[in-house]
C-alpha cells in the first residue's frame, strides 16, 4: 500500500477510488456549497433594508476581495461534486438491475431526484449568473445595481416562476443531501434536520422574488 | 429378515479414567509435521457447523482442503435454522453444573444408547466451543454486566444453554462460515458451492475421493484427496415433511454406506413436540418453534377430548397441563421424546395441543416475553395469522433430527479407512434421543476440535498414490453416477418426484414415526420396495442432465430415501424395545412410558449394505456403561 | 383462491415473462408452495418447471429471493418470500415474479441468480482472525449489552441479496455494512476493524456493485430490518481506514 500517493496521513487516491470516498467528496463539497448558499441567502435578505443596504453589501464584498476567491472555491467544489456524481451515476447505471415491473417502497422523492435535480440546478445556476451576475439576461442589467436588477427581474411572473422552481429543486436537493452527507461522513442524523435546512433556505430565497412581485419591495 | 454378522467395537477410545481419555487419545494419535501438511489433502462435504468448522480448522492447520455444498453459498447450510441454543458445561450460573453433569444428562437423555467415551469428550469440549465462538464474534445474548446469559433446555435442571435470541444456529454458523471464507481467501480452501456429492470413490480400501455433479452446468466430475470427511447432516426428509431444509438429503452418507460404511441406528429419529401445525395438502415443510419456548410457555390440552371451543374460551379448570401433571420435577421441560409422546398419547393429530404464554405474560410482562421470544412469536404469527400474545399457540410434533447415521469410532472414522463422518451425519453422541441445544454442541465439537485433533493419525500415512479418472475403480464409479442420472431422465413416466416423496413420507410417518409396531413396520417393509419399483418405472424428470435441473436433484435424493427408508424400518423392527425416540408400542410400561430392554438391546446396531432390496447384515457394538448406570429414565 | 403468476423464464442469455393461471390455491399456502403447485402441474404436463432457489423455508437461510410485484420478497415487511403467505394477496391478482437483478448477480436460470459476490466480500475481510483453539475464556472480555445488541441486530443479515435487488444503484453496501458493524462494535473485532472495512469495501467495489446514495430502499426491503445506521458506521470506519496511516 506504500505506493499509493498520500497527503500526510490521508490516503487520498486510495480513498477516492472507493465508492464511499467519492461520496465523501460529494458530502464535503456539498456541505461547502450549502454554506455558501446559506450565506448568499442571508445576503439577499439585506434587500428588505432598502436599496442602499443590498448595493452596499455588494460593494463591501468586492472591497474586501471576497468575490474571486469565493468564485474559484465554488467552481472547484462544483467540479468535484459533479465529477464524483457523474462517476457514481455511471457506475450505478451499470450495476443496477432492470426490472419489467418495479415498485419503490421507500417514498423519498428527494432521494430519487438528486441526479436530475442536480442537473436542473446546474442549468439554473448558468441562467442565474447570466441574469444577475453578468446582467445579459436582466431587464435592467447594470452591474452593481443589485437592487434595481432584482426589482426589474421579479416584475415578471415567468422570472418569479423560474426562480421558484429552481429554489424548490434546491430545497429537495438539500433535504436529501444534508442527511446523505452526514450519513456518508459517518453520522446518522435525523432526516428532520435536512428538511429543516431545506425549508429555511427555500423560505429565505423565495421571500425576495415574492416580496418584489407583490410590491412589498420596489 | 437380516443375518447377523460379526460384532464390531470402537478400537480407538482409550480405556481407563474417562476424564483423561481424550487427552490420552490425542497424545497417542500420530501427528503430521506442519511442513508436510500442505502435501496432505482433505475433502469436506457439507458446510454446516461440523463441515464448515472442520474445513476452516483443517486449513488453519495447513492441510489442503476442498469444501463442497449443494447450496449457493456455504453460509446457508441447515445448521443456520437451529434456534434455541448451545449447551456448555461452563457453570457460569454456579447452579451445580459440571462436565460430569452434562455428560450424565446427555447419556441419560439419550436413553443409554450412546457411548460413554464420546459423550464425555463432548461435554469436555463444550467449554472450549463457547470460548472459540465468542472470540469469533458470535453475538451471544448478554446480561447488563456484559457477561453471557444462559437459559434452560429440556432434560436439564441447570441453566447451561447459551443463545443468540432465536437464531443461535445462524450466528454459530456465520462464525464458522467466516472462518471458512478467511481460509478460502488465503487460498487454503478450494470452495465448490452448488455442487452435490453423488458417490464416494474407494480405492484399495481407502476413501480417496468423491464424484460430484455441478448443479449449474450438470457436469459430473471427480475430486481426489487423502481423506474424505462427510458432514452432510441428517436424513429427516425421508419423512417428506420435517423441519429440515428442502434440500437436506441422505445421498452422501447413503452412497458411502453402499460403498461399505456401516449405518448405525438408522431408526433413531427425533420428533420435536413444538412445531407449527400443518395447514394443508400442499404443505412443503414444517416449521419448528424453539424448545426454549417451554422455559416459560405451558403446554395443555382441553380436559374434555371433545371440547371444540376456542382455546381462550376454555376455563382454567377445564385445561389439563399434562406435562406438569405427569412430570412434576421437570414439568414442561422434559426431553423432546417424552413431550412428543405424552402429547400424542393424550391427544390425537386433529385436536389442539396448546402452548400458552398467558401466565408468563402476566408474571413477566409482555415486554420481557417479547425480548425473549419476540422473533419466534412473529414467525408463528406470520405463518398462522394468529397472535400468540393473545391466543395460545397450537403446536404439532414434527420430525426434527436423526440420531442415527454412519457408524464411526472414537476418531469419527467410519468403517472405510479415510472416510470420516462428523455432525448429524454420524450416529455417535446422542444415543436414542438428543437433548435440546446439543446438536450445535456436537457439530462444532466434531468440526473445530475432535476431527482436527485426530485426523493426523490417518494422514500421517499419506500422501497416497495419485489418482486420475483413468483408474478403473474411478472410471467405474463415474460411469455408475452418469448411468443413474441418465436412467432418472430416461424413465419419463407420469408421476412427479414430489408425489413419490409425499407417499413415502406419509408411510414412514404412519409406520415408522413416533410410535412403531411390528405389524406396521412389516407393512411398510412390503410397501416400500413396491413404491421404489414404481418410482423407477413411473417417475418423470423433465429437462436434461446438462443444466440446472432441480427435479433431477430431487429425484436422485428421493431414490436414495427409498433405500434408506427400508433400512430404517428393518432397524426399527429388529429393535423390539422402546428407547428414546424409538417407541415400540409392544414395549411399554402399564402407564405408557417407554420400556427399555437392556438385557437384549444395549448395543449399537450397525448395518452393512448388501444390495438394493437385499437383507442388510447386522453388526452389534456392545455398549459398556462404567460411569453412568443405566436406569429407567425418570423425569417425574 | 385464484392467482395469475407472471413469471420470468430464462434458460439462455435472455428471457421473458410468461403467464400461468392457478385456480386452486389456499390462502394458507406460502408463496413458494404456490410455485410448487405450479411446478407439479408443469411437470405432469411435460413442461420444464420454474427454477427457483429455496431451502430452509423458514426465513433464515437466505436462499430464496424473488422480486414479487416489483418488491424484493414481496409486499410484506420483514418477510422473506418463503414466509410470505397467499393471504396477503387478493383472489384473482396478477403477480409478477422476477429474479433479483443486478450486474454482480447474473441470472443462472429462471428465478435463480448467482450471489457468490457476497461470499467474496466476506472472504475479503468479514471475519475475526481467530484459529480454532486460540480463544481466551468467553468471560475474559465482557461486552456491554448495548454493543452486543447492536452487533446482533447487524449479524441477523441472512445474505439473501434483497438489499442489492431493491437498490436503484445496485449497491451491496447494506450487506457489507451489516458485517462490518456486527464485527466492528464487538471488542473482539477491534484489531481488524479498519482493515476489514477497507478490504470489504474495496472488494464490494471491485465486484461491480454500485455506490450507496442513502435512498433507504435496501433497509425497507431487508427481511431482517438491518438499519441504515450500519452504513454510516461503515462509512466512518472506511474514512478512518484511509485517513490514519497506522491502520494501513
Amino acid at each position: 500500500m506504500s505506493t499509493v500517493p498520500s497527503v500526510g496521513d490521508v490516503d487520498t487516491i486510495g480513498l477516492y477510488r472507493t465508492t464511499i470516498g467519492k461520496k465523501a467528496v460529494m458530502a464535503v463539497t456539498g456541505v461547502a456549497l450549502l454554506l455558501y448558499v446559506v450565506a448568499h441567502m442571508v445576503g439577499n435578505l439585506t434587500i428588505f433594508s432598502g436599496a442602499e443596504a443590498i448595493d452596499g453589501y455588494g460593494r463591501w464584498l468586492r472591497e474586501i476581495g471576497a468575490v474571486w476567491p469565493t468564485r474559484v472555491a465554488l467552481l472547484v467544489c462544483v467540479a468535484l461534486h459533479f465529477v464524483a456524481a457523474y462517476q457514481l451515476t455511471a457506475r450505478a447505471r451499470k450495476a443496477r438491475g432492470r426490472y419489467e415491473h418495479r415498485r419503490r417502497v421507500q417514498g423519498s422523492y428527494a432521494a430519487r431526484t438528486m441526479r436530475w435535480g442536480g442537473v436542473i440546478l446546474a442549468l439554473f445556476v448558468v441562467y442565474h449568473l447570466l441574469d444577475l451576475t453578468v446582467g445579459w439576461l436582466n431587464p435592467n442589467g447594470v452591474p452593481g445595481e443589485i437592487h434595481a436588477n432584482v426589482v426589474a427581474d421579479f416584475q415578471h411572473w415567468y422570472v418569479v416562476l423560474a426562480y421558484t422552481v429552481a429554489v424548490l429543486a434546491l430545497g429537495f436537493h438539500i433535504r436529501h443531501g444534508v442527511w446523505s452527507a452526514t450519513q456518508t461522513l459517518g453520522v446518522t442524523t435525523s432526516r428532520v434536520i435536512g428538511l429543516g435546512v431545506a425549508v429555511v433556505v427555500c423560505a429565505g430565497f423565495l421571500s425576495v422574488p415574492f416580496a418584489v412581485f407583490t410590491g412589498l419591495v420596489s | 429378515m437380516y443375518p447377523e454378522g460379526s460384532p464390531i467395537a470402537d478400537q480407538r477410545a482409550p480405556a481407563g479414567p474417562i476424564e483423561s481419555r481424550w487427552d490420552r487419545r490425542r497424545f497417542s494419535a500420530r501427528l503430521v509435521n506442519p511442513a508436510n501438511r500442505r502435501n496432505r489433502s482433505v475433502i469436506v462435504v457439507g458446510t454446516g457447523l461440523a463441515g464448515g468448522a472442520a474445513a476452516a480448522t483443517l486449513a488453519e492447520l495447513g492441510y489442503q482442503v476442498k469444501s463442497f455444498c449443494y447450496q449457493d453459498s456455504p453460509r446457508r447450510a441447515h445448521s443456520i435454522a437451529a434456534q434455541g441454543g448451545i449447551n456448555a458445561a461452563k457453570n457460569y450460573r454456579n447452579d451445580g453444573d459440571s462436565v460430569h453433569r452434562l455428560f450424565y444428562d446427555t447419556v441419560k437423555g439419550g436413553d443409554f444408547r450412546s457411548r460413554e467415551s464420546n459423550v464425555h469428550r463432548l461435554a469436555q469440549i463444550s467449554v472450549e466451543i463457547i470460548d472459540q465462538c465468542v472470540a469469533q464474534g458470535v453475538p451471544f445474548a448478554r446480561e447488563y454486566g456484559g457477561l453471557l446469559d444462559t437459559r434452560s433446555f429440556g432434560g436439564a435442571q441447570v441453566s447451561r444453554t447459551f443463545y443468540a435470541r432465536g437464531q443461535t444456529g445462524q450466528q454459530l454458523l456465520l462464525g464458522a462460515y467466516q472462518a471458512l471464507e478467511r481460509q478460502i481467501s488465503a487460498g487454503r480452501v478450494e470452495m465448490h458451492p452448488r455442487t452435490e456429492m453423488l458417490d464416494l470413490i474407494v480405492v484399495d480400501d481407502r476413501a480417496r475421493g468423491i464424484v460430484v455433479r455441478d448443479l449449474v452446468s450438470g457436469a459430473v466430475s471427480t475430486h481426489f484427496a487423502d481423506a474424505v470427511v462427510l458432514a452432510t447432516g441428517g436424513y429427516g426428509n425421508v419423512f417428506h415433511l420435517s423441519t429440515n431444509a428442502k434440500g437436506c438429503n441422505t445421498t452422501a452418507i447413503w452412497r458411502a454406506h453402499r460403498r461399505g460404511a456401516l449405518f448405525a441406528n438408522p431408526c433413531f429419529t427425533q420428533i420435536h413436540p413444538t412445531c407449527i401445525p400443518i395447514s394443508g395438502d400442499h404443505q412443503s415443510k414444517l416449521t419448528l418453534m424453539s424448545e426454549s419456548l417451554r422455559n416459560d410457555g405451558r403446554v395443555w390440552v382441553p380436559s374434555n377430548p371433545l371440547d371444540s371451543r376456542a382455546p381462550n374460551d376454555i376455563p382454567e379448570t377445564e385445561r389439563d397441563y399434562f406435562l406438569e401433571r405427569m412430570y412434576p420435577s421437570f414439568g414442561n421441560l422434559v426431553p423432546r421424546d417424552i413431550a412428543s409422546r405424552a402429547a400424542k398419547n393424550i391427544s390425537d393429530e386433529k385436536r389442539g395441543v396448546y402452548l400458552d404464554f398467558a401466565d408468563a405474560i402476566e408474571r413477566l410482562g409482555s415486554l420481557a416475553v417479547e425480548q425473549r421470544y419476540g422473533n419466534l412469536f412473529e414467525m408463528y404469527q406470520r405463518i398462522t395469522g394468529d397472535d400468540p400474545y393473545k391466543t395460545p399457540m397450537r403446536i404439532y410434533p414434527a420430525v426434527h433430527y436423526t440420531m442415527g447415521g454412519l457408524w464411526v469410532d472414537y476418531d469419527l472414522r467410519s468403517t472405510i479407512p479415510g472416510l470420516y463422518v462428523i455432525g448429524e451425519a454420524n450416529f455417535s453422541d446422542h444415543g436414542a434421543n438428543r437433548l435440546g441445544a446439543s446438536a450445535l454442541m456436537q457439530g462444532l465439537a466434531d468440526g473445530y476440535f475432535v476431527l482436527p485433533g485426530v485426523i493426523g493419525d490417518y494422514l500421517a500415512d499419506a500422501p497416497f498414490e495419485a489418482l486420475d479418472d483413468s483408474h478403473p475403480v474411478v472410471a467405474d464409479t463415474v460411469s455408475e453416477v452418469r448411468g443413474r442420472v441418465k436412467t432418472l431422465l430416461a424413465v419419463n413416466g407420469d408421476r412427479t418426484v414430489e408425489s413419490f416423496h409425499r407417499e413415502l413420507g406419509r408411510l414412514m410417518w404412519d409406520e415408522c414415526g413416533m410410535e412403531r409396531n411390528e405389524a406396521g413396520l412389516r407393512k411398510a417393509l412390503e410397501r416400500i420396495p413396491e413404491l421404489r419399483e414404481e418410482f423407477w418405472q413411473r417417475v418423470k424428470v423433465p429437462g436434461t442432465g446438462e443444466q440446472l435441473n432441480q427435479e433431477l436433484e430431487k429425484a436422485g435424493r428421493v431414490a436414495d430415501f427409498f433405500e434408506l427408508a427400508e433400512l430404517m424400518c428393518v432397524d426399527a423392527l429388529h429393535r423390539a424395545e422402546s428407547c428414546g425416540g424409538h417407541f415400540r408400542s409392544e414395549s411399554q410400561t402399564p402407564d405408557g412410558e417407554a420400556l427399555r430392554d437392556d438385557a437384549n438391546y444395549s448395543y449399537v446396531a450397525a448395518w452393512e449394505y448388501t444390495g438394493v432390496g437385499q437383507p442388510p447384515v447386522l453388526h452389534k457394538e456392545e455398549l459398556v456403561f462404567e460411569h453412568v448406570t443405566p436406569s429407567t429414565r425418570s423425569y417425574s | 383462491m385464484k392467482l395469475t403468476l407472471r413469471i420470468w423464464r430464462q434458460s439462455g442469455a435472455t428471457g421473458r415473462l410468461v403467464d400461468y393461471a392457478l385456480d386452486d390455491l389456499s390462502p394458507d399456502m406460502s408463496f413458494l408452495e404456490a410455485l410448487d403447485v405450479l411446478n407439479e402441474r408443469l411437470i405432469t404436463s411435460g413442461q420444464e418447471p420454474v427454477a427457483f432457489d429455496h431451502d430452509c423455508r423458514e426465513g433464515i437461510c437466505g436462499m430464496c429471493g424473488l422480486m414479487i410485484n416489483g418488491m424484493a420478497h414481496g409486499p410484506e415487511k420483514a418477510t422473506t418470500a418463503c414466509q410470505l403467505h397467499l393471504r396477503h394477496f387478493r383472489d384473482g391478482d396478477v403477480v409478477t415474479v422476477e429474479p433479483w437483478r443486478a450486474e454482480p448477480f447474473p441470472v443462472v436460470r429462471d428465478l435463480v441468480v448467482d450471489r457468490s459476490a457476497f461470499d467474496r466480500i466476506v472472504a475479503a475481510g468479514g471475519y475475526i482472525s481467530v484459529p480454532a483453539g486460540s480463544a481466551p475464556d468467553a468471560h475474559a472480555t465482557p461486552v456491554p449489552k448495548p454493543d452486543a445488541d447492536t452487533a446482533f441486530e447487524a449479524a441477523a443479515c441472512i445474505g439473501c441479496g434483497a438489499c442489492v435487488a431493491a437498490c436503484p444503484n445496485g449497491s451491496g453496501m447494506l450487506f457489507t455494512a451489516a458485517k462490518a458493524t456486527h464485527l466492528g462494535v464487538l471488542p473482539q473485532g477491534q484489531p481488524e476493524r479498519y482493515s476489514r472495512a477497507r478490504d470489504m469495501v474495496a472488494e464490494h467495489d471491485a465486484l461491480g456493485f454500485g455506490g450507496c446514495t442513502n435512498t433507504g430502499e435496501c433497509t425497507s426491503a431487508c427481511p431482517k430490518g438491518i438499519p441504515l445506521t450500519t452504513i454510516a458506521r461503515l462509512n466512518a470506519d472506511l474514512l478512518r481506514a484511509h485517513t490514519t496511516r497506522s491502520d494501513r
